[in-house]
């Protein structure tokens, strides 16, 4: 980390004042994060007075759970966009092969600018449902200090793999021109697989392991898990282990497709 | 009468040429219809998901569960197919693109609404009609009952018709709250998915007379369930919401009225 990380963190600071400029966008948005946080609370209740220990949680880490999901959706981008939105406008503009020839990676460039903007957003979008949840409903809080810096830890990797994600989704302009479609699809699967519509461990047999194994858990499930307490010792490094993977291995199909991407941008240049 | 045959032509002629230029790019088009179909399907999927844990939803079974998440799914999708690009007023008042449409010789709602029109949405119109046929084969049919139903869908997009535009109109005050509405819209269709009986009475009593979404599926079900309300409202209700829709899109009317004649350009 020499100049290089300087830079990284001014983009990151620009980022996050970025957002911050939008305030009334900012409290409508917690406001409907908290309306939504209510009803799904009401029917895990429902769901958990009828079965009290469905998928190993009681009714308290249930509704834990939906504010969880209510505090993280801004903060891990899980419809999309984020940063990579300007990503995608550049490709179809062709701004970006000024981009490629800069002496800033591409990727690095971009994954500080998400960094602001999810800090902006956990700190606003993130702290404001909790505080509500915290009022309105009994949700737990972290059972113990570890948990706590794991869940911090947890919550960067979560913002990385789906930083990863929505960058590879933005990438896809290259060859399609616009990236739309392919945000709303992944959008529905990012949904569906974080455990943002209900949490993996309701999924049943094979559908539940699949759902485990995928990338999309590391957004939801594996840093509510830890900030449940539901991970100590050896099976909270290996929670944070998948996370780590699943950021290796796509941070490098990032690269790797920019590398064919930018192929493919020299010669419609020439 | 001929007024609205005409804005309904209008409008009918702005949508097919933003169906049009949508072709020009037939990948996309189509990505995004089966997103947005998959989005919703996914969305049924949960709800079943949910039901391999329950016998019941406090009392209600999975088909019940499906009629009141097909039709107020059904009634949304229609809204949303129909007027859905309201919600972008916001965009268009920071654009200075309001004030375009402004100078047209059409009516200003009819323009907004049909702005970017989009048949990407008839992946969620497809999956709610699935889900509520499904539903429907569990309904023990009456002559009245298939009129509740029919009026029903109606009053249920009425509703939704009204919250979308009402809500909207928030914009015309603060241009970047448009979250604010989808508490609403999106909040009223994702709270109909649920038999209301899951939430306390205060809740129910908010949705039946201040954000009327009670009446876009849940009295109308009831009746065509056969079941007695859990909170013991009149059985009038059950055959009250062709009024909700009524008053519901005649306030959202007002409400446009009002925000239009208060909006000044930003001058951009």
């Amino acid at each position: 980390m020499r100049g290089g990380g300087m830079l990284h963190v001014a983009v990151a600071t620009r980022a996050f004042r970025r957002y911050s400029t939008y305030r009334a966008a900012t409290l409508a948005g917690i406001f409907t994060n908290s309306v939504f946080g209510i009803i799904y609370s009401y029917a895990y209740l429902a769901l958990w007075k009828a079965n009290p220990t469905a998928g190993g949680y009681d009714a308290q880490d249930a509704v834990t759970y939906v504010w969880l999901g209510q505090a993280l959706l801004m903060t891990i981008a899980l419809w999309g966009g984020g940063t990579t939105d300007d990503l995608a406008e550049r490709i179809r503009t062709g701004d970006v092969a000024i981009d490629l020839y800069r002496p800033v990676g591409l990727v690095g460039w971009y994954l500080a600018s998400d960094v602001g903007r999810a800090a902006y957003h956990l700190l606003t979008r993130g702290f404001g449902p909790t505080l509500i949840g915290l009022v309105v409903f009994d949700i737990a809080l972290p059972p113990s200090p570890l948990a706590a810096v794991a869940f911090a830890v947890s919550l960067v990797l979560a913002v990385v793999v789906s930083f990863a994600i929505r960058f590879l989704v933005a990438s896809t302009a290259f060859w399609l021109l616009d990236q739309s479609g392919m945000k709303v699809m992944s959008g529905a699967f990012a949904i569906f697989f974080s455990g943002m519509m209900l949490p993996l461990v309701l999924f049943p047999g094979w559908l539940g392991t699949l759902a485990n194994a995928l990338p999309w858990a590391s957004y939801i499930q594996v840093p509510a898990d830890i900030w449940l307490g539901k991970h100590t010792g050896a099976d909270l490094a290996a929670a944070l282990g998948f996370q780590v993977m699943w950021a290796v291995v796509l941070l490098g199909a990032c690269q790797g497709v920019l590398r064919l991407a930018t192929r493919k941008v020299v010669v419609q240049g020439g | 009468m001929a007024d609205l045959a005409q804005h309904l032509r209008t409008y009918g002629q702005i949508a097919w040429l933003w169906i049009r230029a949508a072709w020009q790019y037939p990948t996309s088009f189509v990505l995004l219809a089966v997103g947005n179909g998959l989005i919703t399907g996914l969305d049924f999927i949960g709800l079943w998901i949910m039901f391999a844990h329950l016998e019941d939803l406090e009392g209600f079974t999975l088909p019940e569960v499906a009629l009141l998440y097909g039709s107020a799914s059904l009634a949304l999708a229609c809204a949303d197919t129909a007027i859905g690009s309201v919600e972008r007023i916001g965009t268009y008042i920071r654009t200075g693109r309001l004030d375009q449409m402004m100078t047209k010789p059409v009516p200003l709602l009819v323009q907004v609404c049909a702005d970017q029109f989009t048949l990407r949405r008839l992946g969620r119109l497809t999956q709610a009609g699935l889900v509520f046929g499904w539903a429907c084969t569990y309904v023990d049919w009456t002559p009245l009952r298939a009129l509740v139903a029919v009026s029903m869908l109606v009053s249920g997009a009425l509703v939704f018709f009204g919250l979308f535009v009402g809500f909207s109109c928030i914009q015309f005050w603060t241009t970047d709250a448009t979250e604010f509405a989808n508490a609403f819209t999106y909040g009223g269709a994702t709270v109909t998915q649920y038999p209301l009986n899951i939430f306390p009475r205060e809740v129910m009593v908010g949705l039946t007379f201040v954000v009327p979404v009670a009446f876009v599926n849940w009295y109308p079900c009831l009746y065509l369930l056969g079941r007695a309300d859990p909170f013991g409202t009149p059985e009038v209700f059950q055959f009250a919401s062709p009024l909700a829709g009524l008053l519901t899109m005649t306030a959202a009317l007002l409400v446009w009225r009002t925000g239009v004649r208060h909006y000044t350009s930003t001058g951009s």
